[in-house]
């Protein structure tokens, strides 16, 4: 019987960058990041209050995972912002949104009421977007 | 344009916090951080509790403490993390140490250390099997050689 997600993936036009945004902007901890051999990098993140859930960020190149045409096909879809990923939650809506914003983080929406609850929209350095939401 | 009411109120709050991150490693005080938030002391310290969950003071703690553990895991000597990150007494950093994290700084360097050489040499037992074999690493016996 399945009882828990412990890993997902999110798509990254540039690890480095990547790492850069997760970690230092939103505050995200480094669960694991090992090198796998030149331009490999395994790299997982995960939220300050869920330590045991790992977000893989994934880098798009010609490899086993991708053609070249492919890669170059996904590439295009994330930095179009194609893509949303998942949701993520805070305690007070109004400072995150205030704090990210002060960090660089790009909003392509403001904290709304929606008629499911407060919301934000934001993305990530690559273009991948994400709802963030308030606790409770 | 306001897009919410209060919107200074909130943006004087996070100006505190983010004062808090950049300068955790200073001698900052509470009155300090609550003049550069343009507040009284109680107000301030009413607000930012309100907002995340703990006194500028509790948060500074937490700041010091978290960062060093950055530090620890770059095997930076403990005497040393502790200046580092603001605390200018090695019993006292200890002690607050173990109390949050659970674990006294050496032994979590420690475990940190024995983590990231395990990781070096044994990446694989980190990694699901499919996003190993997604990726083409389960093929090569040893990637130092890759």
């Amino acid at each position: 019987m399945i009882t828990r997600l412990n890993h997902v993936s999110i798509f990254v036009l540039d690890q480095e960058s990547a790492y850069d945004f997760y970690v230092n902007k939103l505050g995200f901890k480094v669960h694991t990041d090992a090198p796998m051999g030149p331009g490999m990098r395994w790299l997982t993140i995960c939220p300050p209050e869920q330590p045991e859930l790992e977000i893989a960020l994934m880098a798009i190149s010609e490899g086993m995972m991708f053609t070249k045409e492919s890669a170059e096909a996904m590439r295009k879809l994330v930095a179009d912002g194609t893509f949303g990923f998942g949701v993520f939650e805070c305690n007070d809506l109004l400072a995150t949104y205030e704090e990210l914003k002060a960090k660089g983080v790009e909003f392509k929406k403001a904290p709304t009421q929606e008629f499911y609850g407060f919301e934000a929209l934001f993305k990530d350095d690559s273009g991948n977007w994400f709802s963030l939401g308030q606790k409770g | 344009m306001e897009l919410y009411p209060k919107v200074y109120l909130y943006r004087r709050i996070v100006k505190a916090k983010l004062f808090i991150d950049d300068n955790h490693s200073n001698p900052i005080d509470l009155d300090h951080i609550a003049d550069e938030a343009f507040f009284s002391k109680f107000h301030f310290i009413r607000i930012f509790k309100k907002t995340y969950g703990k006194t500028p003071h509790q948060y500074l703690t937490y700041v010091r403490i978290e960062r060093s553990k950055i530090l620890l895991k770059d095997d930076m000597p403990i005497s040393e993390v502790c200046y580092e990150v603001g605390f200018d007494s090695i019993s006292s950093f200890t002690g607050l140490f173990k109390r949050i994290v659970g674990q006294t700084p050496s032994a979590y360097q420690l475990q940190c250390l024995n983590k990231k050489q395990e990781i070096k040499s044994i990446p694989l037992k980190y990694i699901p099997n499919c996003f190993a074999e997604m990726n083409g690493w389960t093929k090569k016996s040893n990637f130092e050689e890759a």
